[in-house]
């Protein structure tokens, strides 16, 4: 899937209009949304923890360099391999190479979003090699030939309807939509792929510096498949999924496991530390991870916005954002969609291509809240704000619109005075008397506003402000009285 | 002695809705408050912030703060406003030592009116009557921004002869912010028309708020559906027949 931020408004008209979508979203947030919540209320420690975990995260963040030195050693020490790749296109080149050089036709992968921003899927097959989803919403949206619409739940805008049409058209099976039955049929399909695949990938939701291992976490058993019977495994981890000591992580895969689906643990927890070897003879013969920056040292190098690595894509907060809620994942056209994908996919593909990602967003706070490492998205989305109004050097940024800008530098002069304040309000009260009304309100505003009116009515400019009531009505002097 | 209270009266209020200041006057007045209210005031700050247009808003931010930092407590019908104040001014002057800590001032002294009635005057029952079914609304920058959600809760309930009923999802965003209504009506308008569902199921016939934007946004579509629901701000619920 090529990304489309572009197309954000045009692909939300769309989503708001679709009712199994309104369904499947009000019936995710209803369900995750409230779990979460009561999930951290139920931590030993208490919903606080979210905050010592700001802290872990803030603090491996500030100290990466040395962390991932410190990963990348112990992970080699343990007879693992491990890549460092600039930008998807290294990303991508590595895995293509290790691919080639072990003969490998068919790979299967464990859900990973990571390689979804990487495009590694696209890539694999103009190599002529297969690469099947093996986690089971992402298999359907790949047989669907679609993109991830949640960061988790990547099939979430599909009816067990759409399933069961789609498994009849492309696996040629009698139609049904009964969920256990289709889950059989993908089960069967998934088995023989597993048994056949020469390399399994997988993402990483966290790496540990301390022990040199990757955790993963699923809740079907397809990543524990995809990363012990292929004879290579390959694990993509953004460079930020770290934690320093194992007692860091235990923490974070703690709060991870409630963030994204209001579980004590997922049901497979994997701590992967090595390859097959003469004293451990489980595993893969080779075990490569590829640790991907694409952009995070820009990241990083920007105290505005290096919290955003503290991230863990836990979807949590998909899972409470009303805007989300109503527009879903495809709406913003990239890989992490949501609050996450509102702060990530500026910083990521440009802040210009994905301006109305930031700016489409009520700052209505309820992302933070959910976070389990309490990341203030929406101070982030401020920024990213600022930049857009007035440009930004080093992020490359053009100022979106110089219309608007002189709009707001009309506004602050207006605002500066109090004199001027009453002329424009008095002039706008003059302006609103031709305006057509419905039940003593506006029914339609000229542009830009109009977009209020398409659907609402709006209260009219009062014939009296309340200063002009207190001065009236306030015998004292305007420091005194009453 | 008298509690003090200078007024902080957002554009919104000032011009569109002023009989919601008079209200909040009226409930003051009878708590034994002395007011006073600075004719020059305009506006915090807030929309121009929120769009990232911070050279603008600061301009306002700083006016504001030469108004009123010589007062002794300012109170507003805005939780959004106060928000602004007290979490955001500290944004615009990271840069500018003497003004953040003018702004720090400022901000430690500002407080919405709900959260004034019970946080300062300690004041939970200002004798109000009003005989409906009543629901409320949660505004974000007041419950999230600023942690009131408590306050006003109590104050309603505690209104004589009210029926006062919880809807679903009384917590989460109406559609409003802002511009973004206007700039993104379609996703507004869905997650407003989520918000006067859940406001229809309640079967009240008056939803109370704290922030005149949000109840602006929910009168708006109430208006156009020709519903029979009308909103009303915290402060005119606390000053209806408070003579009984």
């Amino acid at each position: 899937m090529k990304p489309n931020p572009e197309q954000y408004t045009a692909t939300a008209r769309t989503a708001v209009a679709d009712p199994v979508l309104q369904k499947a979203l009000a019936g995710l947030q209803d369900r995750f949304g409230r779990g979460t919540a009561l999930a951290y209320q139920q931590l030993p420690e208490g919903p606080d923890l979210r905050h010592v975990a700001h802290d872990i995260r803030m603090d491996a963040i500030q100290h990466l360099d040395s962390l991932l030195d410190e990963l990348a050693g112990n992970f080699r020490k343990n007879g693992g391999q491990v890549y460092f790749a600039q930008d998807a296109k290294d990303a991508v080149a590595y895995c293509l190479k290790v691919a080639q050089e072990n003969n490998v036709k068919r790979v299967v992968k464990g859900k990973s979003m990571v390689t979804e921003e990487i495009r590694l899927n696209d890539a694999l097959a103009d190599a002529g090699i297969e690469a099947l989803e093996t986690d089971l919403g992402e298999y359907i949206i790949q047989l669907a030939n679609e993109g991830p619409s949640h960061l988790i739940a990547p099939a979430v805008h599909k009816s067990k309807e759409d399933v069961g049409r789609l498994f009849t058209e492309k696996l040629g099976i009698d139609y049904t939509d009964d969920p256990p039955s289709l889950t059989r049929v993908a089960r069967k399909a998934l088995r023989e792929k597993f048994l056949a695949a020469d390399m399994g990938l997988s993402g990483c939701n966290l790496a540990c510096a301390e022990t040199g291992h990757i955790t993963t976490v699923s809740n079907e058993g397809n990543i524990r498949m995809a990363s012990t019977l292929p004879r290579i495994h390959m694990v993509f981890m953004g460079m930020e999924r770290i934690a320093a000591r194992l007692q860091d992580l235990d923490i974070l895969l703690r709060l991870l496991c409630r963030g994204a689906a209001a579980q004590k643990l997922g049901t497979y927890v994997s701590h992967i530390s090595g390859p097959a070897s003469p004293d451990n003879l489980d595993g893969p013969e080779q075990l490569h991870l590829v640790i991907l920056d694409n952009g995070r040292s820009k990241m990083l190098a920007d105290p505005d916005f290096r919290e955003m690595l503290c991230c863990i894509r836990c979807a949590a907060c998909l899972n409470v954002c009303p805007v989300y809620g109503k527009i879903g994942g495809h709406s913003y056209g990239f890989a992490y969609s949501g609050p996450v994908g509102a702060v990530v996919t500026p910083l990521l593909i440009g802040i210009n291509r994905a301006a109305d990602l930031c700016q489409g967003e009520t700052l209505c706070g309820a992302c933070q809240n959910a976070c389990p490492v309490n990341i203030d998205l929406p101070r982030m989305l401020l920024l990213l704000r600022a930049k857009l109004a007035d440009g930004d050097e080093k992020w490359q940024v053009s100022r979106r619109s110089s219309l608007e800008k002189a709009a707001y530098q009309f506004w602050a002069r207006i605002m500066q005075n109090r004199r001027t304040y009453d002329l424009a309000v008095d002039a706008a009260q003059l302006l609103q008397r031709l305006l057509p009304t419905n039940r003593g309100m506006l029914r339609f505003l000229p542009p830009p506003f109009n977009g209020w009116t398409k659907s609402r009515d709006m209260q009219p400019l009062a014939a009296e402000t309340f200063a002009q009531w207190w001065k009236a009505n306030q015998k004292g002097d305007a420091h005194g009285k009453r | 002695m008298k509690p003090k209270a200078t007024l902080f009266i957002q554009c919104i209020v000032d011009s569109v809705f002023p009989k919601v200041g008079q209200s909040m006057v009226r409930v003051l007045d009878r708590l034994g408050v002395s007011m006073n209210y600075p004719s020059d005031q305009t506006c915090c700050g807030q929309p121009a912030f929120n769009s990232g247009y911070r050279g603008e808003a600061r301009g306002a931010a700083k006016r504001f703060i030469e108004i009123f930092e010589d007062a002794e407590t300012i109170v507003c019908p805005s939780g959004s406003c106060v928000s602004m104040v007290r979490n955001h001014y500290s944004d615009l002057f990271e840069n500018d030592p003497r003004w953040l800590e003018r702004a720090r001032h400022v901000a430690g002294k500002t407080f919405e009116f709900s959260e004034f009635l019970v946080d300062i005057l300690k004041v939970e029952n200002v004798g109000a009557s009003f005989e409906k079914r009543v629901t409320y609304h949660d505004s974000c920058h007041l419950m999230r921004g600023i942690g009131v959600s408590r306050q006003p809760r109590t104050l309603i309930a505690n209104v004589n002869g009210i029926d006062f009923v919880e809807m679903h999802d009384a917590d989460r965003c109406c559609g409003f912010g802002g511009a973004f209504s206007f700039k993104y009506p379609d996703i507004s308008t869905a997650m407003l028309e989520d918000k006067v569902r859940n406001i229809e199921a309640s079967g009240a016939g008056v939803v109370v708020g704290c922030d005149m934007g949000c109840l602006m946004n929910i009168q708006g579509m109430l208006n156009r559906k020709n519903a029979n629901i009308k909103t009303m701000h915290i402060a005119e619920l606390l000053d209806h027949e408070t003579q009984s």
